[in-house]
């Protein structure tokens, strides 16, 4: 059995170092091809008719004035008379045509007729969404009627946040080509190896037919796993076409319309503590949407999950709203605010700093000795136990507030094969069938290659994105960086070994004996006893070594490349204009829990935007229902609002790198640092204004119409 | 968008000679930061596009008298970044400023700015000027209305998008409206009009008409202050401009009007009253705010915004008074 874990911390030359994302260059100067950029010899262009009602049965469709148009190549009806269309936005049709001004003409020419059906677009209020809503089971542990009772404080507190959307730079869409018994597809993805199949299995083609390529993938956050209807109404656009190559993106309004939100949650929240601040009960009502699906309860109360008493109602909410998808850690966010919300206004009920009620509770979490390690430091980081001061002890206009939240998170490696190719010039091929979707997994791979081999990053070609190498999981859960490297890592070990068998004899030493090191190969410590890698490898003559790894997942935990587990505080400092309402970040701590860094920088850089995700979604971010049309008021970037650079603050990233973390093995964290702080946010703005704002976004006239309630009850 | 023919006049004479006599027939084009976006949505369909970006007498900022003459096509930028306009016109350099995307202000022209369409998300998405259903209903005060006026009778409740009205309006600036037959200045305060109907329009320009130019007198000292949600480019919720005439000391006349509450740029001649004949602090600042939306008349969601153009108006005050806001 070859010896595959990693080096140890202090002997590593390439992981763990800094490095600047190899693929930086290209996209910061525009030269990154990007699917969306692709523009393929005789291509056309595609484009939906979406539906312009939320509820609405399609009576009959009249798409002969489109087919005659001049261009228009092919035209597809999707909801055929009888479909009923359950929100704004839903495809009705779709037409391809050699340019897309007339595709688009030719939208505009087919006829419609709709029996347009009542809608409920709104949950933000259970009371008015009548037979829409659908409860789940009550859940009990313990007595809460009891611990309510025997309570020294009980605080209750209504808490909710709204649907978001994804918000893709790159909207969905593909490149799609059928010709013959081949589908071409250039999709914008996070799933490079199984884009293919799930398309193949909608064609009736064997997954084998369907070859996909992407180079750059302009931001999914969760949204961006199957072939979709781009996909599967793009090829037979094209198949109808003659096998044209068909381009098929959705513009701006549609992306946010159909193409994914994050599911709302709301809840009432009651706690119950004793004196001492030990929590007791816990009961909520929550509800929450997703659109016609409804959605589920987010995991509360979270990372609290021992509280000795609780109740838990549920219900889902189905509205005629474009449907969710998965959004960076899927419900943790919602989790993590409506339970760290109530925490802080059962502190505020106690009279009780939250970092110590926190700090005192941490035993009802699964892993309390490391979130009491990372409250610690994050007090350090934000100087907390000196700029904390009660709920509503501040004075004047501006006020500033303390907040802070907590998330938790798997994060193990998924399934994931590489091939590793020693070339007898020396140089190194790594091909996998992942994708790099902005996290910096190229470069993480080529470090963990170039490490394996004792070489510099410039030795080693990493080749990503086709389905073509060896499958690796969809980049979803935070599971690429532990996979990838896993599977690369095995790869170039078992090529290594090979490398050395040959080498072996020459230098009379045991293959078992030599090391890569340096750009040598050589016996173990014996600098004087070896070959260059150059060297080493003319010794391959006309071969080249080609071997794969694979990381199982059944194994993994064993083998100790990878594991899971990532927990992480963020603490937030805000400061509120009393008069406009407006809340502004000062500075952001996050303090994120992590195994084995690869990159140190690539990994921050994760936590860094989770951070700005957080500010925008706690500031700015909501989706607008029109309860009157049934249709999203801000599908733009002008209403839906995200957070520029003068309104992220200084945001102050802890990564928790240490040899005891290291041990075990790499864990993801694209998303555990996407999680506290919106929690975060909300709580220090309620420190700051003496008064909860029951929902975020914390925009000004809920920030306003929470102040001026706190009047009138005082 | 719907195909359209695109004229490059290189004078004024000639862009007036291939304008409509109706709306929908020719669209001015200057930065395009606006009617482009409108053409795309299917809300503007000219037949024509009449570029005027080439026009020379267009652009320049210049003394004039005792003010200036901005041209229509000078860019948000060469505004803010105008040594006059920022000695003389510090209200209208701030709201230049606080267009606060680099982008616009190098594409955007002054004479865009005012005559941009409203931002009210129903227009946007195709229910009208006047934002209303089908059956003539209003969606505004029935739906979604956040953004939307707090003064005015209706029934346009959009508010009028333009960064520079208020300050105009409050300096009392002329804009020189030209057509083929001749040629009208008409002050800033008549330029702005709240709709009746669909088929009007929120400013007075007419199809046949190229707005040149902004001819601004001397003023008094004036300032501009915006409340913005986001630092980062975003509509300002509310904005208040004030041009106060001062001597020894003492307002001598004031002129306070607020932005985005209304269709039109909004007068506060309450406001005003209070200021005149005394010294102002922070006290005199807050009940002028005060005194300026103690006629509001908000909607179902916009309440906020009453606050929020208060003090707005208080510190616009305070800026021009060199106090601290």
């Amino acid at each position: 059995m070859p010896e595959y874990s990693w080096p140890p911390m202090n002997k590593r030359a390439v992981m763990g170092k800094p490095f600047d994302r190899l693929d930086g260059p290209v996209k910061a100067s525009g030269r990154a091809k990007y699917s969306s950029d692709l523009n393929k010899p005789g291509q056309l262009f595609g484009m939906f008719l979406h539906s312009p009602h939320a509820h609405a049965k399609v009576k009959s469709i009249d798409i002969s004035a489109a087919k005659a148009m001049e261009g228009v190549t092919a035209i597809r009806v999707i909801a055929e008379p009888g479909a009923e269309l359950q929100w704004a936005g839903q495809e009705v049709a779709v037409v391809s045509a050699v340019r897309e001004e007339i595709a688009n003409d030719a939208i505009r020419a087919i006829k419609v007729e709709y029996e347009v059906l009542p809608h409920v677009v709104r949950e933000e209020l259970l009371a008015k969404v009548g037979s829409r809503a659908k409860a789940a089971g009550e859940q009990v542990t313990g007595d809460p009627d009891k611990a309510f009772k025997d309570a020294d404080a009980v605080s209750e507190g209504e808490y909710g946040c709204p649907v978001i959307t994804h918000c893709c730079l790159e909207p969905h869409g593909n490149v799609v080509q059928w010709q013959g018994d081949t589908i071409n597809l250039w999709p914008s993805t996070q799933a490079v190896s199984t884009i293919g199949g799930d398309l193949a299995k909608q064609m009736q083609l064997p997954a084998t037919n369907v070859k996909v390529q992407m180079d750059h993938v302009g931001g999914g956050f969760g949204s961006k796993f199957p072939s979709d209807k781009w996909g599967s109404e793009g090829a037979h656009l094209s198949k109808a076409s003659g096998g044209r190559p068909v381009k098929i993106y959705l513009d701006r309004a549609n992306e946010l319309t159909i193409a994914g939100t994050r599911p709302s949650a709301y809840a009432k929240i009651k706690m119950g503590a004793s004196k001492d601040g030990t929590i007791t009960a816990w009961q909520s009502e929550s509800w929450a949407s997703g659109g016609l699906g409804g959605g589920g309860m987010p995991p509360i109360p979270y990372v609290f999950t021992k509280i000795a008493n609780f109740r838990l109602n549920h219900t889902a909410v189905s509205l005629n709203a474009g449907p969710a998808r998965a959004w960076r850690a899927p419900n943790h966010p919602q989790a993590s605010f409506l339970t760290c919300s109530a925490l802080e206004d059962l502190s505020a009920k106690l009279k009780m700093d939250p970092w110590d009620l926190f700090h005192k509770n941490m035993d009802m979490s699964p892993r309390p000795e490391v979130y009491r390690k990372q409250l610690v430091k994050a007090a350090e980081l934000m100087d907390w136990k000196k700029k904390w001061h009660p709920r509503g002890s501040e004075t004047g206009n501006i006020r500033r507030g303390l907040g802070l939240g907590m998330a938790t998170w798997g994060g193990a490696g998924h399934a994931s094969k590489c091939k590793v190719t020693i070339n007898p010039d020396g140089s190194i091929e790594v091909e996998i069938g992942s994708q790099d979707i902005g996290t910096g997994t190229r470069t993480c791979i080529t470090q963990v290659a170039a490490e394996t081999f004792g070489l510099p990053m410039s030795a080693v070609k990493v080749k990503l994105g086709d389905n073509a190498f060896p499958a690796s999981g969809p980049s979803g859960g935070s599971t690429t960086i532990g996979g990838v490297s896993s599977s690369t890592r095995k790869a170039a070990v078992n090529a290594l070994e090979k490398l050395f068998e040959r080498v072996a004899p020459g230098l009379n030493v045991a293959a078992d004996q030599l090391e890569a090191v340096d750009n040598k190969i050589q016996q173990k410590g014996n600098p004087a006893k070896g070959l260059t890698w150059k060297q080493a490898c003319q010794k391959l003559g006309v071969d080249k070594i080609s071997e794969l790894g694979e990381n199982d997942q059944r194994a993994a935990a064993k083998e100790g490349l990878n594991t899971s587990g990532a927990a992480g505080i963020q603490m937030a400092e805000v400061e509120v204009d009393i008069e406009t309402g407006i809340v502004r970040m000062r500075k952001m701590v996050a303090v994120q829990d992590c195994g084995l860094v690869v990159n140190p920088k690539t990994a921050s850089s994760q936590v860094y935007g989770a951070c700005i995700m957080s500010i925008c979604s706690a500031l700015m971010e909501e989706r607008v229902m029109d309860r009157m049309t049934g249709k999203v008021l801000n599908p733009d970037m002008e209403f839906y609002k995200l957070a520029g650079i003068g309104d992220i603050g200084e945001i102050v990233v802890h990564m928790d790198i240490t040899p005891e973390n290291d041990k075990r093995g790499i864990i993801g964290l694209g998303e555990p640092c996407a999680i506290g702080g919106l929690a975060a946010i909300a709580n220090a703005t309620a420190n700051a204004l003496g008064v909860r704002v029951p929902m975020v976004p914390l925009t000004p006239d809920r920030v306003l119409a929470a102040l001026s309630m706190n009047r009138r009850n005082a | 968008m719907q195909n359209f023919e695109f004229a490059n006049p290189a004078t004024l004479n000639e862009a007036l000679g291939l304008l409509g006599s109706q709306w929908g027939e020719a669209d001015v084009l200057a930065g395009g930061t606006d009617l482009l976006s409108l053409m795309k949505e299917y809300l503007h369909s000219p037949k024509r596009v009449v570029n005027i970006k080439n026009i020379k007498e267009l652009g320049g900022i210049a003394k004039s008298g005792t003010g200036l003459r901005i041209g229509a096509t000078v860019t948000l930028d060469e505004l803010a970044s105008n040594a006059l306009v920022r000695q003389m016109y510090p209200s209208l350099a701030q709201a230049a400023l606080e267009v606060s995307s680099p982008q616009l202000r190098n594409m955007g022209t002054v004479g865009g700015d005012l005559c941009q369409r409203p931002r009210c998300w129903y227009f946007r998405r195709g229910n009208g000027l006047l934002g209303q259903d089908e059956n003539g209903k209003s969606l505004v005060t029935t739906g979604e209305n956040k953004y939307h006026a707090i003064f005015g009778s209706g029934p346009a409740l959009f508010v009028s998008a333009s960064s520079f009205g208020p300050a105009l309006v409050a300096l009392g600036a002329k804009v020189t409206l030209v057509s083929a037959s001749g040629k009208r200045d008409v002050p800033m305060s008549e330029f702005f009009v709240s709709p009746k109907s669909n088929g009007e329009r929120e400013i007075a320009l007419k199809p046949n008409e190229i707005l040149t130019q902004i001819m601004i007198p001397a003023a008094g000292t004036n300032a501009t202050y915006e409340v913005r949600h986001r630092e980062a480019v975003d509509w300002p919720l509310t904005s208040a401009s004030v041009n106060l005439t001062m001597a020894g000391g003492v307002v001598k006349s004031a002129v306070v009007v607020m932005g985005h509450v209304a269709a039109t740029p909004w007068r506060a001649s309450q406001a005003e009253q209070m200021l005149t004949g005394k010294k102002i602090d922070a006290a005199l600042a807050e009940r002028a705010g005060e005194a300026a939306v103690a006629n509001a008349t908000p909607l179902s969601e916009n309440g906020y915004k009453v606050q929020l153009a208060k003090v707005a108006v208080k510190r616009a005050i305070l800026k021009a008074a060199g106090l601290t806001v």
